[in-house]
């Protein structure tokens, strides 16, 4: 997959340091999963996380510590000749087979594994939604749109951080192209005006927006709430 | 006042380069043969460190000796999942510390992350196990961190360790945001630069 899009390097950094709320890491995580090179990234940024840790000062930990590991560990052990919940407390953990799908694996458990059955509603002329439900309670909101060809999305402006993840068809705005694999990591205050590309199926999307999005017009302005986006 | 700096450097540049060369030679034994010993060397470098990483965050003595715990045991766990190409033992252990932190606190979850991981895992057949590479990466991730300027060190310092986020780090150092970002980018920047350049 040849990507053209890819993250942010301060939102790789906020990425490797935890900083990102449930809807944006699942989106960074998916696009990671879709790119190598921002995979690679990742691990570069985790690095000065690694120097800072080593750098720390260190704390004294309590005396009988690493006792008390190896005994738990070795509890854990026992647990598992019992064939107690083996599954989970398997020292070594064995490898698992190539993940299966054309859902990226972080989105698999909210969607399941294929686009194909992901359910639709309907939220405006050639535009539907699908909204996901996330685990924590956070003030970003996470969802799917699946955009009809040759559809343009109303020009809008952003309350805050907003990433949009191509997961099929294409579109261009004024920073090009996003395909498949793409990712739009926008700041604020950057306006856009999305139009699907003609002839290869509807563009499906991943958003995750801090505030709702801001239209232009009175009219996408008063449209908002009932596209909610 | 630079040329001094400068000596001292080099030398805590080789130790740490020597290190993290151990350090990897260490969790290779952990993995293969569940090596209690060299886990044990491992716990008693990283776990004072882990605990001071928990209380910079913000936690109390006993909650750091709790996740403390908790990441050692999954470096015992996970330890024949270690793959030297994706990065040094210390950005390992420090990502199942992050992990272990923001499951404790944060309005997000590590599921996330370990999908990725598992994925990566997944894929790991083609690993190069190249140690001259892995050498390399040592010394240019260390040489990037002595590189690195006190007011991007201050910021990356207070997102990784300190845990705080974007707008809190503006705010405790009374910058624009824009600031914090453009630091963390140049932070990373620096890391990177040289990282691709010795592939």
């Amino acid at each position: 997959m040849k990507l053209t899009h890819h993250l942010d390097d301060a939102t790789l950094v906020r990425y490797a340091a935890g900083d990102l709320d449930e809807a944006f890491t699942v989106i960074v995580a998916s696009h990671i999963a879709m790119c190598p090179q921002c995979q690679k990234a990742s691990h570069n940024a985790e690095e000065l996380g690694g120097q800072l840790l080593e750098a720390a000062e260190e704390v004294a930990v309590e005396q009988d510590a690493f006792a008390k590991l190896m005994g738990a560990i070795d509890n854990q052990n026992k647990a598992n000749f019992d064939g107690v919940d083996a599954q989970n407390v398997h020292p070594f953990p064995k490898r698992r087979a190539k993940i299966a799908g054309d859902v990226p694996l972080p989105l698999q458990r909210f969607l399941g594994a294929q686009v194909a059955d992901i359910e639709w509603k309907k939220v405006a002329p050639g535009i539907s939604k699908h909204d996901i439900v996330l685990d924590k309670d956070v003030p970003s909101s996470l969802y799917l749109l699946n955009i009809a060809e040759g559809q343009a999305v109303p020009e809008h402006g952003h309350g805050g951080m907003e990433m949009t993840l191509i997961l099929s068809g294409a579109y261009n705005d004024r920073f090009g192209r996003f395909g498949p694999g793409d990712i739009a990591d926008l700041d604020e205050h950057v306006e856009h005006q999305p139009i699907v590309e003609p002839g290869g199926g509807p563009c499906i999307c991943l958003v995750a927006t801090e505030k709702p999005t801001k239209f232009k017009g009175i009219i996408e302005r008063l449209l908002q709430p009932i596209i909610g986006i | 006042m630079r040329t001094a700096l400068k000596l001292v450097s080099n030398n805590d540049h080789n130790t740490a380069i020597e290190l993290a060369k151990h350090h990897r030679h260490l969790i290779a034994l952990v993995g293969s043969k569940q090596d209690r010993a060299a886990f044990q060397a491992l716990f008693e470098h990283f776990a004072p460190r882990i605990k001071a990483m928990m209380l910079k965050g913000g936690v109390n003595m006993m909650q750091a000796e709790d996740l403390m715990q908790d990441v050692m045991m999954t470096v015992w766990r996970k330890s024949s999942q270690f793959s030297p190409d994706r990065g040094t033992v210390g950005a390992w252990i420090f990502t199942i510390a992050r992990n272990a932190r923001i499951d404790l606190f944060r309005k997000a979850s590590s599921r996330p992350y370990d999908d990725v991981y598992e994925m990566e895992i997944a894929d790991d057949g083609q690993s190069s196990d190249d140690a001259m590479l892995q050498v390399e990466r040592e010394e240019c991730v260390s040489a990037a961190m002595k590189e690195l300027p006190q007011d991007q060190r201050d910021v990356i310092q207070l997102a990784f360790i300190a845990d705080m986020s974007q707008s809190e780090i503006a705010k405790k150092l009374s910058l624009p945001i824009g600031t914090v970002k453009s630091r963390m980018r140049l932070a990373y920047g620096k890391l990177k630069g040289k990282l691709e350049a010795v592939r």
